[in-house]
């Protein structure tokens, strides 16, 4: 059957079986292989991708599920060649070894920091215990997205205001 | 992984949705959260032929109290549970568990009502509703009907609902004016199935219990009600020796199997600590502290408990009592169908 779909800002559209899972979607005949497949089981969350702005693991829904929905994967992060400040954090930080969580870390990251702007330490990785890192021990990964709140706070303060 | 090939309904109206199920019986399946059904898919433990998503229904979101009751639409989201200001004091219960169902993405999806129809008996929700007395409304092409969730649940995945039915809502009745209540989860990890899990509600009349309910996660074919402890608290005050007589009664009603998890005695044992800790809780949510506990803290907090704190809370002598030897559990899981694991999740 036919979907159309919003995916990084361009609709896009194919027939696809009903059984397709978005990730295949995503990854297939999109050719967005920044999106993951980890453990395939609704685990790891490899492959979040954001569905209207809230992070979904898309192993686990159907490309048919998405009809008229927006999606945003990791290669709709960084806009007109910059890299967005989630991933300036991770860069800054070191928060990756292999990169395999990344992409679902950037967007689960974002997805959070959109809703709380300053979150403690508690609250980062109580919002990505749902994405799972072999490497780092998370501890970067924090700092990463600390990093990321305090530039986008210094970025949106207003400019002026009496120290 | 991929699953069989099915047929994709998305119905615009429930009467749709109905007609479509009563078409297809045994063949067709409910899509709403999919955060357990899509896996099992996957895995080909399921094989629908035809999926009928309800997500486009309009009027099944609703997270209200209406009554003095309480109302979760079949599009109600754990998330929303876990973010709303509702649940807390008379629907603690409810919202202690929200947060620890399974993990915070997976949370984005997943329904309440998803939960309970997918009867899991390692699934959170169903005990968290059960100790609170709810029911499912479910609605059929002949009409409609309610369910108390102790008839819902018939074993290890199976409800009572016929095969044309869809639960709609689940509704909680009014816990009167003076409730509260908690969920405590023993996991190995974020994301988890439980290990053991308990909810844990009371209604306090005049100072006494007047209503309690205790439901217990993944310690039997089905969450199941500890019906005895509950009887022992209606009536009686919060003491110290109320609570753990009531923890003991709560243990005897579970019926653990020994898995990856756990041993079976082990897993009694936290039944029965976790039904104590959570009757401290909420006896202090409900302001009936229970005497001689000047000096005891630590027993209130609800929330993400660890295994190391579990532990350090258990009687070490009972989990070690020398009963349960390498052989006697050896033993025990020669009795046990499926193997260690019990065959199931």
């Amino acid at each position: 059957m036919k979907v159309t779909m919003t995916v990084n800002g361009q609709e896009r559209s194919a027939e696809v079986e009903p059984r397709m899972l978005l990730v295949h979607y995503l990854r297939g005949p999109l050719g967005l292989t920044g999106t993951h497949i980890g453990c395939d089981t609704t685990s790891c969350g490899a492959c979040t991708v954001l569905l209207d702005g809230t992070p979904v693991k898309s192993c686990t829904m159907f490309a048919v599920q998405a009809e008229g929905r927006e999606i945003t994967t990791v290669e709709g992060l960084a806009a007109a060649g910059s890299l967005h400040p989630i991933q300036e954090g991770f860069k800054e930080e070191h928060g990756l070894q292999c990169g395999f969580c990344t992409p679902g870390m950037l967007l689960a990251s974002k997805a959070l920091l959109e809703e709380n702007p300053d979150p403690s330490e508690e609250e980062i990785r109580w919002a990505l215990s749902g994405n799972l890192c072999r490497c780092t021990g998370y501890q970067n990964i924090v700092n990463a997205v600390q990093w990321t709140a305090r530039k986008l706070q210094s970025d949106t303060a207003p400019t002026g205001a009496s120290q | 992984m991929y699953p069989a090939s099915f047929d994709y309904v998305v119905p615009a109206t429930l009467e749709e949705a109905l007609e479509t199920l009563g078409r297809y019986e045994d063949d067709a399946k409910v899509l709403a959260g999919g955060q357990s059904l899509i896996p099992l898919m996957k895995l080909r433990l399921a094989a629908p032929r035809v999926l009928v998503d309800i997500n486009r229904l309009s009027g099944l979101d609703t997270l209200a109290e209406e009554n003095g009751g309480l109302r979760i639409g079949a599009l109600v989201r754990t998330k929303t549970c876990e973010r709303s200001e509702l649940l807390g004091g008379r629907w603690g219960t409810l919202g202690a568990a929200a947060p620890l169902i399974s993990d915070p993405i997976i949370r984005n999806l997943g329904t309440v009502c998803g939960s309970l129809a997918h009867a899991d008996p390692q699934g959170d929700w169903g005990s968290a509703l059960l100790a609170m007395d709810a029911e499912v409304v479910a609605r059929s092409p002949d009409g409609t009907r309610t369910i108390p969730l102790g008839e819902l649940f018939q074993g290890p995945f199976v409800t009572s609902l016929e095969p044309t039915e869809i639960i709609t809502e689940v509704r909680v009745p009014d816990p009167g004016p003076t409730a509260g209540g908690t969920y405590l989860k023993l996991e190995r990890k974020v994301g988890d199935f439980a290990t053991v899990g308990v909810a844990v509600h009371l209604s306090m009349d005049d100072g006494r219990v007047g209503r309690a309910g205790i439901a217990l996660t993944a310690v039997g074919p089905t969450n199941l009600r500890a019906t005895a402890a509950e009887e022992a608290l209606a009536g009686s005050e919060l003491t110290d020796a109320v609570i753990r007589e009531a923890g003991r009664l709560a243990a005897e009603a579970a019926q653990p199997y020994s898995d990856t998890r756990g041993t079976a005695a082990y897993k009694r044992t936290v039944v029965r600590v976790f039904t104590e800790r959570g009757l401290r809780a909420a006896a202090e949510a409900v302001g009936a502290r229970p005497a001689g506990e000047a000096g005891q803290g630590g027993h209130a907090a609800a929330g993400p408990v660890t295994t190391e704190a579990a532990l350090e809370e258990t009687d070490r002598q009972d989990y070690f009592s020398g009963e349960e030897t390498i052989a006697g559990v050896l033993d025990e899981l020669e009795d046990k169908p499926g193997g260690p694991d019990g065959g199931e999740r």
